[in-house]
């Protein structure tokens, strides 16, 4: 029912129908993947970019924010690789396999492939085009949305990583997934990650860029049943870039999954997590950091679906917002008929640093269950005068006394990751924030 | 010269007056007491030195050393050396204590143009200093004051100022919450920083305090006014006698 008359296409909406349409016959996939593409398209096509009366995108209305569409990125030349040798440094001090992504496409010789037992590595423009059978199996269906970002996504997909891990396999090494961008232009990468049945693995994905430049990433994962999965997305993209993520989990049974946004960068940045709990007794714990300033805009918008009974999920969401920045946190807990005794408790806080920065929040639970502990709270304010007093009576100057506390605030966040390297690079970022803030 | 002059000082908060003309002068090396009925303006005194925002002075002179303390932020008043013991010690969710004493040694010693202390000395310092006072190293990772008792929060405050070493020590009440053997403990170690250099004020309900912490001089606060000063044994008479006396001079 639309009742109201389709509105004519912005600058944006033209720009990616005709995209589209040029790229359409060198995209990789045949057959159920090109209907795959197809039908997201159409849907793309009949809705448009995502708007504010679009319930889920109130707050982020992408088709006034995306003024113009980048052309689609071409592949990387030496000079964008030379570019894009050092993408991933924040991480640095994480021991882990860097597969690295320049403007969006798989770069074998920036990456480690070192063969390891139990981990199968493949490019996804490469298993797209061969029809691999993980692919076909997965793509476009592990967590099925509604959702146009994710549409667009699907339509538009040309690299990414396919990553299998095999059952009862314990990859040593975090793997690390670096995009970095290198020209102005949009990129579109699609991942799948399976984690099979028992399998332990941990995944990072950062995104980084100097120039002006559009991403629409999107990660499909398969948790197996009693897997024990760590996934830390680190969002440090250009001060003009449009971020999307889409992130579409599911997870089986007892299970333990472990999920971090750290997001300090981009202009305009939407992160949505799509999470189902397949399998009974998992623990889950989603949490985020976001640090904005200036005109900074980035919204998290989750949803938790429990299906099978008895799992836990904890969801915490910390922003420290200055300048004129904008914080968004959209968190859903869907509890199914059949997921009693479920364990679902959602936190969001924003610290607002400035009088003209904005935080919204909409928690939401919606619960068909009768057996089942539930919650959720959000609070916004600014930092506690009381707390700065205490602080500067014993000799800490304002500003120090402001990064103590914000340090903590994220802190609580943080310390819930279990790779400890991990979180001093997450903290000495957060640190790095606050120096730049004077 | 005095190490703290206040004179005719006038503050208000929120349009309600609350002190009234306040004079106070305190010599280097001297402790004097401060008693008075509730709402006299007792921690207003204390967070008008510590230089608390909400309160605005109207009029009145505070000096320390001879130097302007209305002028200065509250961080620069405690590099200067004023310490205030917090009536009510706030919690820091997230900060350690080790965190916090050390990056405000740190500042304080930074703000005066010393060196940093390094990490082996301050631990060391640190660790005798709660050793004295009776206070757990383990309590020491834990944020400040988060979970502590009503006694452990008052004798983290005195431990912060062992360790911050002020020229001027305000304590409001730090007597209030202790049992009889953390009264003790603390009250030693204030004692063990009574020095020549160093001055305090005493902010308490209770005689029983100023057996431990025996003082040169005794005021009394009333409606934001000293209403009288004496010696150690005004505190006696005080305990006897209450504060009806001088509830009728101040109206
Ligand atoms: N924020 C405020 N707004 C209005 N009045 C205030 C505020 N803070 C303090 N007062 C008032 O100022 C007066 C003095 O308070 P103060 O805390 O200085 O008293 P005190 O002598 O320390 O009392 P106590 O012995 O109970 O600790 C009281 O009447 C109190 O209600
Ligand atoms: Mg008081």
């Amino acid at each position: 029912m639309n009742a109201e008359v389709r509105k004519i296409k912005t600058a944006a909406e033209l720009a990616l129908v005709d995209a589209y349409a040029a790229a359409k016959p060198k995209l990789p996939g045949t057959g159920a993947l090109k209907a795959l593409r197809e039908e997201a398209f159409k849907r793309f096509d009949a809705e448009g970019l995502p708007h504010r009366r679009v319930e889920e995108w109130k707050y982020t209305d992408l088709r006034a924010l995306m003024r113009d569409l980048k052309p689609l990125a071409a592949a990387p030349d030496a000079k964008a690789k030379a570019l894009a040798k050092n993408a991933g440094k924040l991480l640095a001090s994480v021991e882990s396999r860097k597969l690295v992504f320049v403007d969006g496409a798989f770069v074998a010789e920036l990456s480690d492939l070192t063969p390891e037992a139990g981990l199968t590595i493949t490019s996804m423009a490469q298993a797209l085009a061969k029809g691999d059978a993980l692919v076909t199996a997965h793509v476009g269906k592990v967590v099925a949305t509604n959702d146009v970002a994710v549409a667009l996504n699907t339509a538009l997909m040309g690299d990414g990583a396919v990553i299998r891990i095999a059952a009862g396999a314990s990859i040593a090494r975090p793997i690390h997934l670096v995009f970095a961008a290198t020209t102005p232009s949009s990129m579109f990468t699609r991942s799948l990650v399976v984690i099979e049945k028992g399998a332990r693995a941990m995944l990072l994905e950062s995104h980084e860029g100097a120039s002006d430049y559009q991403v629409n990433a999107a990660l499909e994962m398969v948790v197996g049943d009693d897997a024990h999965v760590d996934h830390v997305k680190i969002v440090s993209d250009g001060a003009a870039a449009l971020h999307v993520s889409s992130l579409m989990a599911s997870v089986g049974a007892h299970a333990r999954f472990n999920d971090f946004s750290f997001t300090t960068g981009g202009a305009v940045v939407r992160s949505q997590l799509f999470l189902r709990f397949d399998g009974e007794g998992t623990v889950a714990n989603i949490r985020g950091a976001t640090l904005l300033k200036d005109r900074q805009h980035a919204d998290i918008t989750l949803v938790a679906d429990h299906v099978a009974k008895g799992c836990q999920s904890r969801e915490i969401f910390k922003s420290v917002l200055d300048g004129e920045s904008r914080g968004v946190f959209q968190g859903k807990i869907i509890v199914r008929p059949k997921a009693q005794k479920t364990d679902g408790r959602m936190m969001t806080r924003a610290l607002l640093l400035s009088e003209t920065a904005e935080a919204d929040n909409k928690p939401e639970l919606e619960i068909f269950a009768d057996d089942v502990q539930c919650g959720h709270g959000a609070t916004a304010g600014a930092l506690d005068e009381d707390l700065l007093f205490y602080l500067k009576a014993r000799g800490i100057p304002a500003r120090e006394a402001e990064a103590l506390l914000i340090q903590a605030f994220i802190g609580e966040a943080v310390e819930g990751i279990e790779h400890a390297g991990l979180r001093e690079v997450l903290m000495e970022a957060a640190v790095a924030w606050l120096k730049a803030r004077g | 010269m005095a190490l703290l002059e206040i004179k005719k000082l006038h503050v208000e908060i929120d349009g309600k007056k609350i002190l009234n003309g306040l004079d106070l002068t305190i010599e280097k090396g001297k402790v004097h007491a401060i008693m008075g009925p509730n709402g006299s303006g007792k921690s207003t005194l204390a967070y008008v030195l510590a230089g608390k925002a909400d309160y605005k002075v109207t009029s009145g002179e505070v000096l320390f050393n001879g130097e302007n303390v209305l002028a200065m932020q509250p961080d620069e008043r405690a590099a200067k050396g004023i310490f205030l013991a917090f009536q009510y010690p706030m919690e820091i969710p997230g900060v350690a204590t080790m965190t916090f004493l050390r990056t405000a040694l740190n500042a304080q010693r930074k703000h005066r143009g010393e060196v940093e202390l390094s990490t082996p000395d301050f631990m060391k310092r640190v660790r005798e200093t709660a050793a004295k006072l009776s206070i757990d190293t383990e309590m020491l990772r834990r944020a400040v004051n988060v979970g502590f008792s009503g006694g452990e929060k008052k004798r983290n405050e005195i431990l912060q100022m062992s360790m911050l070493e002020p020229r001027l020590a305000v304590l409001d009440e730090t007597d209030s919450g202790l049992d009889i053997d953390a009264l003790k403990i603390v009250s030693e170690g204030v004692n063990r920083l009574r020095s020549p250099e160093r001055s305090m004020i005493v902010i308490t309900h209770y005689q029983r305090l100023l057996d431990y912490i025996v003082p040169d001089v005794v005021h009394v606060l009333s409606k934001g006014r000293v209403v009288k000063t004496g010696g150690k044994e005004l505190a006696l008479e005080l305990e006897a006698k209450g504060y009806a006396e001088f509830a009728d001079e101040a109206a």
